[in-house]
């Protein structure tokens, strides 16, 4: 029997969903940092889109994040706070953008891309500054006031709802995208990352393929996005950071690019190791960081999920 | 009959260089028609401008009545041109089937599926099997191809090309680099293509083009220098000159 990808569950896979399910009940205090955490991995995962799968490299993915945050954001602001309608319709603002700037994502390659992806989130981050009062500028988006989900569950301070709601649109999605790689699609677009020029001997479109990527990768930053904005009721201009974007970077790398799992493991150390070495020495924690990005990238290609990997594979051949 | 591609006037320069000038092909229904001519002659030139790698300075490329020369690569496979590379083109990381299922699916338009996997896809995975089989690299079908011996790597050329089901196939040495021994066993394959795929192929083994081709085009120095029959050719004085007694000293 030949070895196509199906969607079966490994026993790997259903342990590392039940992880953040037992969170919720050991680490009743950690939830705010937990909704951190899976926001981040569901913004990780669609750089991986785009990155891992279609070899897009982008310094300005934040560009969405950020229009997802303000969207959702200025929706609850002027009263139109119910939240799922505010994730689809950011997902829309966002996905919108990623399709326009995407003709001219795809005609580069690595250099123009990492250039005109770092000079469209620069553009959007002094736009979102000096528009201020739309968007507060340097203070940030107050007011944000969220309705209840469903009208029952309210985001309460011990940050309860907030959790399990990030939880299920990260999972949700995560599964949709989980789908996409394995599907036709997805193998086209390894394809794409494998051997580019041999697409178009093979009649496909590469760039059709890029725009359509691109687009949905855009969207689902824009999702994570606005879960920050909904969950913390705020929205500052840091979304649309030079920062985040590199952090991004980080995140996806120490977890490993074309594994979907890699994004979501690298948000969840690169979080935790945040949170606990800042609580160590406040200044100093990048070094760290640094020293272990440094690290895996020279001596564990293919990050966390990737080193997991190989092990597994050198286990199981014994 | 008819042909299958022809070209008219075609041209490509690099700044002064004329690696192709003013070339009138013409590739009949159903031909096994080699391109021959030594080193530099504009050969991979052509085939790039016939398929739409590059852009011609002046000409046009026609493929059956449609004329195609200002069509993208992959515009051209869809219509039924398909070709291979000298140097292996692969998807390093796919396994062999995943290639070739990859490429049934491109022709099938079915690459932009994303709500079903690719194991549902069984009319894709029953003939990327029967094209494996044909080529007998069927045992490989799980192979990542970058881990495939060279010879294999060559055939998978072959059989991700006959996914695209051309009508006109253009082989660019498609056993460069291989044994004398397999390169026959290669050319076995070409040889049980269907009658009604034209075939058209660069190779430097005058053995395997006389066996095979059934007419033969001289290109030297980016023109074509003669076309005939391969007993014109071996007989043609002008292709001793230039390439056969070139061949023979070299």
């Amino acid at each position: 029997m030949t070895r196509l990808p199906t969607l079966a569950w490994s026993k790997a896979e259903i342990a590392f969903w039940l992880v953040p399910v037992a969170a919720y009940f050991l680490f009743p205090h950690y939830l705010t940092l937990g909704s951190q955490v899976m926001i981040a991995g569901l913004f990780a995962l669609s750089l991986d889109l785009i990155l891992g799968y279609a070899r897009i490299i982008s310094l300005g993915h934040a560009a969405f994040f950020g229009l997802g945050a303000y969207t959702a954001g200025l929706l609850a602001k002027h009263g139109f706070g119910e939240p799922l309608s505010g994730l689809v319709l950011a997902a829309i603002v966002a996905a919108a953008a990623g399709w326009l700037t995407s003709f001219l994502i795809v005609r580069g390659h690595d250099l123009t891309r990492l250039m005109v992806t770092l000079g469209i989130g620069l553009m959007l981050f002094e736009t979102a500054n000096q528009w201020s009062s739309l968007t507060g500028g340097i203070d940030g988006l107050s007011g944000v006031e969220m309705k209840k989900i469903f009208g029952v569950y309210g985001f309460g301070l011990d940050g309860r709802t907030a959790y399990v709601y990030t939880l299920v649109v990260l999972f949700l999605i995560f599964n949709a995208a989980r789908v996409l790689v394995r599907s036709p699609f997805g193998l086209s677009l390894k394809g794409i990352r494998e051997g580019e020029r041999r697409m178009p001997a093979i009649g496909a479109s590469v760039w059709r393929k890029l725009v359509a990527v691109y687009t949905v990768g855009a969207g689902i930053a824009g999702v994570a996005g606005a879960l920050l904005a909904q969950t913390t009721q705020f929205v500052g201009i840091d979304v649309f950071g030079f920062q985040r974007s590199a952090d991004l970077m980080i995140m996806l790398v120490l977890g490993g690019t074309g594994y979907l799992y890699g994004a979501l493991i690298g948000a969840a150390v690169f979080m935790i190791l945040q949170d606990y070495l800042a609580n160590l020495n406040p200044v100093y924690w990048q070094f760290w960081l640094g020293f272990l990005l440094v690290f895996l990238v020279l001596f564990a290609r293919g990050g966390i999920v990737g080193a997991l990997a190989t092990l597994h594979r050198r286990w199981t051949r014994k | 009959m008819s042909a299958a591609l022809r070209t008219q006037g075609l041209s490509k320069s690099f700044g002064d260089f004329k690696a192709n000038s003013d070339l009138s092909v013409a590739f009949e229904a159903g031909a096994r028609h080699a391109l021959i001519g030594p080193n530099g002659a504009g050969k991979t030139t052509f085939i790039n401008l016939l398929t739409g790698a590059l852009a011609p300075t002046a000409g046009d490329v026609y493929l059956g009545d449609e004329r195609v020369t200002g069509l993208p690569q992959y515009a051209r496979v869809k219509r039924g041109m398909t070709r291979t590379f000298q140097i292996n083109t692969l998807f390093p990381g796919l396994s062999v089937l995943e290639s070739v299922v990859l490429a049934a699916l491109e022709r099938e338009g079915r690459g932009g599926v994303w709500w079903r996997t690719v194991s549902r896809e069984s009319a894709a995975i029953d003939e990327a099997g029967q094209i494996l089989a044909r080529l007998r690299l069927d045992r490989d079908a799980d192979t990542p191809t970058r881990a495939l011996p060279y010879g294999k790597q060559r055939l998978l050329e072959i059989a991700l090309a006959l996914a695209t089901r051309p009508t006109v196939l253009l082989l660019d040495e498609p056993a460069a680099g291989i044994p004398a021994a397999e390169s026959a066993e290669l050319f076995q394959v070409i040889a049980q293509l269907p009658r009604d795929v034209t075939v058209v192929f660069i190779e430097h083994d005058m053995n395997l083009v006389f066996s095979f081709a059934e007419r033969i085009t001289v290109l030297v120095g980016g023109s074509v220098l003669v076309e005939g029959s391969p007993e014109e050719i071996a007989h043609d004085a002008r292709v001793r000159e230039v390439y056969l007694g070139e061949a023979q000293h070299g």
